[in-house]
Formats: structure tokens, sequence, C-alpha cells
């Protein structure tokens, strides 16, 4: 597991995950987003890499989303494998995140 | 090691320690006596292995200086006795030896000693000697300081859960998880389990069977639950509707748990009388019914894990399907679909579905399905908490009286003597069940209470029929088919959604009768009514509007349509005899 965050022109904070997405992943999430200098302007989360999501790994999207302003917040999940995606689907977050 | 714990190292070098010297050779052991008390250390002395045996026993040193060729027992055997006698703790042994070539310096090491000094002794090789394994040995006891904690903190732990499971199973499985009609499968990871499963009867007849898993496991897990539990028993038991309960769960999860913490949830209200299920599903898998004809059909998550929304947002959106006796309806938390094998593929819902076609008996496809799992992850260590729940379609009959908590309440107080009646206009019946309220008004009457689930179940078709029927003007022949049914309640939503007139009214009435009470309970519609002709109380009502009404003829003294058919009277006489 490895979690890396880059800014990009359009001043949105992508952040890519590889490996195993759960709960070890806790504080290296969190320092991805919260270590970040100026406010994004909005996130990315890339799932290209990311192998397997579970229920804590939905938490912690939340706890991002929350510090992105909650409603009003602007986050892209992209790249997701099958499998990935069935546990974002399951869990009905494409009504909270903007799944590509 | 950090830079505090680094210092005291170096400033306990100057420690003194208690040595014991075994040497057969007198003026060898002298000279190294003489050596190491000048270092500052309490010295021992043994002149042979025994001697060196007993002295251990005797004194128990911190290090011992043990010549290897000893008449009696020689070095190594004493190494190996000692070493045992010492158990878990450390008695570094150093070999004081005259041989030179590698193989005896290498037995001296494999007999237990930790290191060899050759004779002649180097003076300043001996004092940093004794001073690395005076450190080695501290270093020891810090690791076993340590362990000995862990084990018994975890000991505390163990004891502290298994004190407050006592409790938490006295509240979550206080209902009627052990009904005939359910089985389910718990297997925690830890003492507390982050599935919860919890059923109730409703006062009406019908059951809430709910199946929550939370994010994580073990304490966090179990603390939500709690506040899941009471709501639920407390509310079903009062007669509120499954988007009430839901709602109040939701709310209070969402205001009591930290972000990323939420509640996967399956709360399925199963009619008996009406052969129905209705559900919401947020954030579990699929749940599936297998019918008694021979198929299985899924349905699929709509909504976000209770927890996770404000009230404001949530949906309480449910779906009704029709379920005949013998159905049996199966719901899962994400673990059973997660169990990952060895390839690291997941079960998901192929392995239901192959675990469906193996099956040649229903009866026992709760237990096939839960040896397929294991057989999946070739039984291995569960990686999340399972849960699966089994819930059958039955008759009403065979789960027996329902009865409330609150039986015994005491016959004591209480308005025997009363009567009041209800409007409920259109905002209200949009937004409002009004069947608890009644009920709980109804059940102050002193003696009343035990009849609580008859008066529930007429109030609830009366009110059902008026709204339905009289003000939304539903057809009920709409629900004969499976697409009707759904057409049905997918009017029932959209005609209350549009509603701008109409109300009903409740006539409650209760005089004291005999030995016990005479409840009258009139309700009335601003619908157009329907032609009842000179129906009187014995002509029972045959045809209309399904099972309602021939149920609550059942229950009660008498039945009559007033007016042009948009009213009608009940009266239940009751006695404290039951």
């Amino acid at each position: 597991m490895a979690i890396w965050s880059s800014e990009g022109s359009a001043g949105e904070l992508t952040i890519k995950i590889q490996g195993r997405f759960d709960f070890s992943a806790h504080q290296e999430f969190r320092d991805a987003y919260e270590k970040t200098s100026d406010d994004p302007k909005g996130y990315v989360v890339d799932m290209k890499e990311t192998t397997y999501l579970d229920s804590s790994a939905l938490g912690m999207l939340l706890l991002l989303r929350d510090h992105a302003g909650g409603d009003n917040s602007n986050i892209e999940i992209i790249n997701c494998n099958p499998d990935v995606k069935k546990i974002l689907t399951i869990s009905n977050f494409e009504q909270l995140f903007a799944i590509k | 090691m950090d830079k505090k714990s680094e210092k005291e190292l170096v400033e306990a070098n100057d420690e003194t320690l208690r040595i014991l010297i075994a040497d057969d050779n007198d003026s060898d052991r002298l000279i190294l006596k003489t050596i190491v008390r000048k270092e500052g250390h309490t010295v021992y002395t043994a002149c042979d292995g025994q001697e060196a045996i007993d002295a251990f026993k005797k004194e128990s040193p911190d290090l011992i200086l043990l010549d290897a060729l000893m008449p009696n027992v020689d070095g190594f055997e004493a190494a190996r006795v000692i070493t045992e006698l010492a158990g878990d703790n450390l008695v570094p042994i150093i070999f004081l030896t005259s041989l030179k070539d590698a193989a005896s310096l290498a037995d001296c090491l494999a007999a237990g000693g930790h290191d060899f000094l050759s004779k002649p002794y180097n003076r300043i090789i001996l004092k940093a000697k004794i001073q690395a394994f005076a450190r080695m040995r501290r270093l020891h006891e810090t690791v076993q300081d340590q362990r000995d904690k862990i084990i018994k903190h975890h000991d505390h732990l163990i004891h502290e859960q298994e004190v407050a499971k006592v409790v938490f199973d006295n509240i979550a499985h206080s209902g009627c998880v052990d009904a005939p009609n359910i089985k389910y499968l718990l297997s925690p990871m830890a003492v507390f389990n982050g599935d919860l499963v919890l059923a109730a009867r409703k006062p009406n007849g019908g059951m809430f069977v709910f199946l929550g898993d939370f994010t994580g496991h073990g304490l966090p897990a179990a603390i939500g639950a709690m506040p899941v539990s009471e709501i639920f028993y407390g509310m079903a038991q009062k007669g509120f509707s499954l988007q009430d309960i839901l709602r109040e769960i939701n709310n209070k999860l969402k205001r009591i748990l930290p972000v990323g913490v939420f509640c996967c949830t399956c709360l399925v209200d199963f009619s008996f009388r009406n052969e129905t299920a209705e559900f919401w599903l947020g954030g579990l898998p699929d749940v599936f019914v297998y019918r008694k004809d021979g198929t299985l059909e899924n349905f699929r998550s709509q909504n976000l894990p209770l927890g996770v929304l404000s009230g404001d947002k949530f949906s309480t959106e449910t779906r009704v399907i029709p379920m005949s006796q013998g159905d049996r309806f199966y719901m899962w938390s994400d673990g059973i679909f997660e169990e990952v094998n060895e390839k690291e593929e997941m079960f998901a819902e192929e392995g239901v579905r192959k675990a469906f076609e193996d099956n040649n008996d229903p009866e026992k496809f709760f237990d096939e399905l839960i040896e397929a799992v294991a057989e999946y992850t070739n039984h291995a260590e569960q990686d999340d908490d399972h849960t699966i729940v089994e819930a059958i379609m039955v008759a009403e009959e065979d789960l027996g009286e329902y009865f409330s908590e609150s039986d015994s309440r005491s016959l004591i107080g209480g308005p025997p003597d009363w009567a009041m009646s209800y409007e409920l206009r259109p905002l209200t019946l949009k937004e409002f069940n009004p069947l608890p309220l009644l009920t709980h008004l109804l059940m102050e009457v002193p003696g009343l209470r035990p009849h609580s689930g008859k008066i529930y179940t007429i109030l609830a078709e009366l009110y059902s029929n008026a709204l339905e029927h009289g003000v939304l003007g539903l057809e009920s022949d709409l629900k004969a088919s499976p697409t009707g049914f759904a057409e049905y309640y997918g009017q029932r939503v959209s005609r209350l959604n549009e509603l701008d007139v109409g109300s009903v009214t409740f006539h409650l009435d209760h005089k004291p009768w005999e030995n016990g009470g005479r409840l009258t309970i009139r309700v009335q519609d601003t619908g157009p009514g329907f032609d009842h002709g000179d129906k009187d109380d014995n002509h029972k009502t045959e045809g209309y509007s399904g099972r309602g009404i021939p149920l609550i003829n059942t229950m009660c003294e008498s039945i009559r349509y007033l007016g042009n058919g948009n009213q009608v009277e009940v009266v239940f006489v009751w006695s404290f005899d039951g």
C-alpha cells in the first residue's frame, strides 16, 4: 500500500492509492489531503492501482468529503477496477462522490 | 530506542552486579575473583559444576563465569542445568577456557553459553564483556516486563469485554431473534461484533428484522449498536412504522458517530397477514428472496448506510414485495461478500448463485451457504464479521401470540370513561403515522394493555382503508398481481404527495362495561364511500378490501358502515379476564 498526492494545473489535488485501501492507510491518506498548503479547488482520488477497498476505506472517503466541505465538496473518484467499483456501488457512494 | 533510555543504559554500566565464578583451578579462580571484585561487583565462587549449580540456586547471581572443564559436573552440563533453572530469566553465562580450537569454542556456545573468555584473562576485555552482558540482561528484563504487562492488560480487557458483552446481549437480544421463522449466524472476530441482528414482533402481529453492519468491529461498533437496539425495540413495540424507526436511528447515529463511522443496514417489515415484505436497504449487499417455486430474486441497495446523511437528505423510500408462505428472505453483511479466497477473489454474488444452483432442499440452504463460504476461504481465519439472516414468510399462527413487554403493568389508575375525535388533514396524512399515538392513548385505559395487539390491528386496518381507498381513491383490485402490487404502492406514494384536500377522522369512545370495557372506534373519511346497501353488523362484508375487514370481524363485537359508506364503526368489548 502506498499513497501519493500531487497538485494539478487546475488547482485540484490528486490522491493516488496503490494496493489495498484499508485501515492501515488511515494516517497516510489523511496526511495526503491535510498537509497541503493551499486549499485545493477540488479533489481527485485515483484508484487506478487500488486493488481492494474495505469499509474503513469508505469511512476515510467520508472524512475527506467532510474535510473538503461536506455537501459543497468537489471530489471525483476515478479509474476504479470492477471490484472497487462494486463496493462503492453497494454503498451507494455515487450519491456523495462523482465516480468516473 | 529513544535518547533517554540510551542514556540510562550508559549510566547503568557502572552498576554493581552479583557474579558467580566457577573454576576448579584455585589460582585462576583467585585471580578472576580479584579482578572482578576490583570492578566493584559482588562475587560468589564455586570449585566445580555441582557447586556452581548449588550456588546459583542459593544466590541467583546476575552473571556467571564458568570454567568449561571441571571435575564432577563439567561446565557444559552445569550451563545446561542453570539455563533450565533460570527459566524465562536471562542469566548470561561466559565460559572460561584455555581451549583454543574453533570447535571447542563453538561447543561452549552450543551448550547454552553466551560467550567465552580465553585464559589468560585480559582485564579490559573482561570488563567490557561484563558490561555488555549486564546491558543485555537489562534489555531482556525490560522486554519481559513489558510482555507481562501486555498479558495483564489483555486479560483485563478480555474480562471487561466479557462483562460488557453480557450487558450488550441483554439489550441487543431482547427481541424475538429466536423466533421459529428466523435463522441467523453471527460470527464475531472479537468478543464484540460489528454486526447486529435484531428482531421484534409488531403490535399488529407483523415482525421487524434488522441487520446492521458497523464500520470496523469490536468496541466502537458495539457502542454504536446500543442506541440502535434501544430505538429499534422501543419504537417497534409502540407500533411505529419502518420509516419512523429508520429516520430515528439515522438521526441518532448521524449525531453520535464520528464522520467515517456508519452502519450498513437492512430493515425488513414482514406482514404475515398481507404476505408482504417491505424493506429498506442501505449499503449492504443485495438481499435475496428464495421463492418456494424455486426461483431466486435479488434486490439492490439504493441508499447510503445509516448515519451518513443528515435528516433532511435522508430517504426512507422502501420497496414492498409480495411473499408467499414458505418464501425465504436472505440478508448479509458485506463480510460474506468480501470473503477472499487464496487467489484473492471475492465470494460475492456469483458464490451465492452457485450455492443456490447446488441446493436441492430450501430447508438446508442456510447451512449450505455457510459451508460454501467456509469452503471458499478454505477455512482460513475470518477477515471480517460474517452475518447471514434467513427469515421465512409463515402463517402468523405459527409464531404464537404477540405479547407486549409491558403486559404486567399495574391496573391501577388511568381513564376508563372518555371520548375524543381526532381529525387528520392532508399535511398530517402525508408525514405522520397516527397509530402509535392513538395506541399509546388507548393503553392508558386500565386493563386494556393486554389487548394492544388487536386494537392496533383494528386501528391500522381501518386507517389504511380510509386513507388508501377513501381519501386516495386507490382500487384494492390492483393488488391481485405482483406487477399491480408494485403499481398500487407506487400510486399510493405519488397520490399522497399530491394530496391537498381530504381528511381522516377517528372518533374514539371508551366506557366501562361489565367486567372490563367497551371501545367504539368510528373512522370517517372524505372519500365518496361505496354502496354498502343495508348491510348490518351480522351481514359480514365479504370481498371488500382484501383481508383487512374479515380479520377485524374476528376480533370485535360488531362492525357496520354508516352514511354513504365513508364511515365505519367497530365495537370492541373486552374484559379483565382476557
